[in-house]
């Protein structure tokens, strides 16, 4: 059907705040967090200061495994930069992750797909993707 | 505390135009409001309160000033912005505010061009560093709840195509739509792939233009000539995906405007003669008709399925004007045109085709923003008195 494949693109670099810093800064050596609630012990992405289940300010960093499955994608096929998979993955500590699906066969995707996490550059921190695991 | 049966909707006036590149935005909100102030039987002079959202330009406060409404007189202002469905939420808030007196002739207005212009970009939230960079736009954002939908309850390309195909049937005898042919559902499969699953016939039209509507007191709309339609239950709620916690695309917040909107109205979505419902694509129908209980959550397809929503063939006419699937969505909004088309079959003034015989009870339901990231919802019911 489809033979459309990721496009070389450049992304926007994340603008940061106080409140998000830690997640870019950890991003630049690769690695991917999430934050997890002391009080409730609920994880949350993107990541907030107070709880958005329990409003709790006891919220801590914690490293992700970047692992998770395909929740729903679509495949864009009308873009002036060319084709691309929007979706959500769903990551094994729970949280749901808004997305692109990138370096693969963007024809060949399926919900419930095993996909990791890949971080891809831009102007300042890089930003995470989903690649199939 | 009920809004109900406390407002009137005394006028209604959809702008004729799809195309309008010889006009300002500001002046179709000022021919709209003409419009509905002379179907009402009122003037400008008469309103007190005013409703707009963010297709109006620069908010209430320049609009205000811009129809000239009286300053001296206007005493309840409301910007709620909440995407298409904010005038849904709009007619709610009227309503709120007729019963506890705060104003008597609420005008609302909806207008734009973007056939013709440029949009401004959907203003971002703490989101954005975590979602802008990966292109969701109301396509794909849909098109993620249609694959979701399809997976979980084996919902069908061919099912989504009867809903485009009722809207069709409709438009064809409504002059202004954009799109009057009817077509099938194989017209529908074959064409073009925009966001799988979603073909370009499961997406509503792009058009400029606009509409606007009187709410009023009892008191005042029996003093007008026009046919008494009252709202008599409302509902509006907010769905996101609240940290990613159990995220289900395959339900809208509709979950929660639609009960209490019943509620309050006293009835059932079997006793709904005429629906309105928002149709961006094909997929906002069939989960919202699943979400407020028209049928079993799953089962849209099916109930979508061989004419169901066609007036005069199913047993639940939606869109009897074909819709934003094929006459209008002005602004990339169609909260407006859903209500004024409900008000057109209360009145008996749809279409004669597509008139619901003694159509005393219509249902108007819309979303707002984008069903597969966050997004608004918004249920009224409306009666004939």
């Amino acid at each position: 059907m489809t033979e459309a494949k990721t496009q070389e693109k450049t992304y926007p670099a994340p603008q940061g705040n106080p409140e998000t810093m830690p997640f870019w800064e950890a991003a630049k050596e690769g690695r991917f967090l999430i934050k997890r609630c002391k009080a409730c012990g609920e994880a949350h992405y993107f990541p907030r200061a107070i709880c958005p289940f329990c409003f709790s300010d006891k919220t801590e960093w914690e490293q992700a495994s970047g692992e998770g499955e395909i929740y729903t994608y679509s495949l864009m096929r009308k873009s002036a930069t060319g084709p691309y998979a929007i979706g959500y993955v769903k990551l094994k500590e729970g949280p749901a992750v808004q997305t692109n699906f990138v370096d693969c066969d963007l024809g060949a995707l399926k919900i419930g797909q095993k996909v990791k996490v890949v971080f891809k550059p831009t102007d300042g921190a890089p930003l995470p993707f989903f690649t199939p695991a | 505390m009920t809004i109900k049966g406390k407002a009137y909707i005394a006028g209604i006036y959809e702008h004729p135009t799809r195309h309008a590149p010889d006009k300002s935005t500001a002046q179709l909100h000022a021919e709209v409001a003409k419009g509905a102030l002379e179907d009402a039987g009122l003037t400008i002079a008469d309103v007190d309160g005013y409703f707009c959202a963010g297709d109006a330009p620069g908010g209430a406060w320049p609009m205000v000033d811009y129809l000239g409404l009286d300053t001296g007189k206007l005493r309840h202002i409301d910007s709620t912005e909440t995407g298409g469905c904010s005038y849904i939420i709009h007619i709610g808030h009227a309503a709120e505010a007729i019963a506890a007196g705060k104003c008597s002739v609420a005008l609302v207005t909806l207008a734009g061009k973007p056939r013709t212009s440029v949009m401004p970009p959907r203003a971002a939230g703490a989101e954005v560093d975590f979602e802008a960079a990966y292109g969701a736009t109301t396509h794909n954002a849909y098109g993620m709840c249609a694959m979701r939908h399809m997976h979980d309850y084996g919902t069908t390309s061919e099912q989504l195509a009867w809903i485009k195909v009722a809207a069709s049937h409709h438009a064809q005898y409504n002059p202004h739509a954009m799109l009057k042919d009817v077509v099938t559902v194989e017209d529908v499969l074959n064409s073009p792939m925009i966001s799988d699953p979603l073909h370009r016939m499961d997406c509503c039209v792009v058009t400029d233009g606009g509409g606007a509507l009187i709410v009023t007191t009892p008191e005042i709309a029996r003093s007008l000539k026009k046919p008494l339609v009252r709202l008599i239950g409302h509902g509006e709620a907010m769905k996101g995906p609240r940290g990613g916690k159990n995220l289900d695309l395959t339900y809208s917040a509709g979950v929660w405007s639609g009960p209490p909107a019943f509620e309050e109205a006293g009835v059932t979505p079997k006793d709904i003669k005429y629906a309105s419902i928002y149709d961006s694509f094909t997929i906002t129908v069939l989960m919202q008709l699943e979400d407020l209980g028209f049928c079993k959550k799953g089962e849209g397809g099916k109930f979508v399925a061989d004419g169901n929503l066609i007036s005069g063939v199913g047993k639940l006419p939606f869109n009897t004007d074909g819709g934003g699937l094929c006459s209008n969505h002005p602004v990339n909004r169609g909260g407006m045109t859903k209500i004024l088309e409900a008000v057109r079959q209360l009145r008996g003034e749809a279409h004669p085709k597509v008139q619901v015989p003694n159509c005393d009870l219509a249902l108007v339901h819309g979303t707002g923003g984008l069903l597969g990231v966050r997004h608004a919802a918004s249920t009224a019911v409306l009666e004939r008195v």
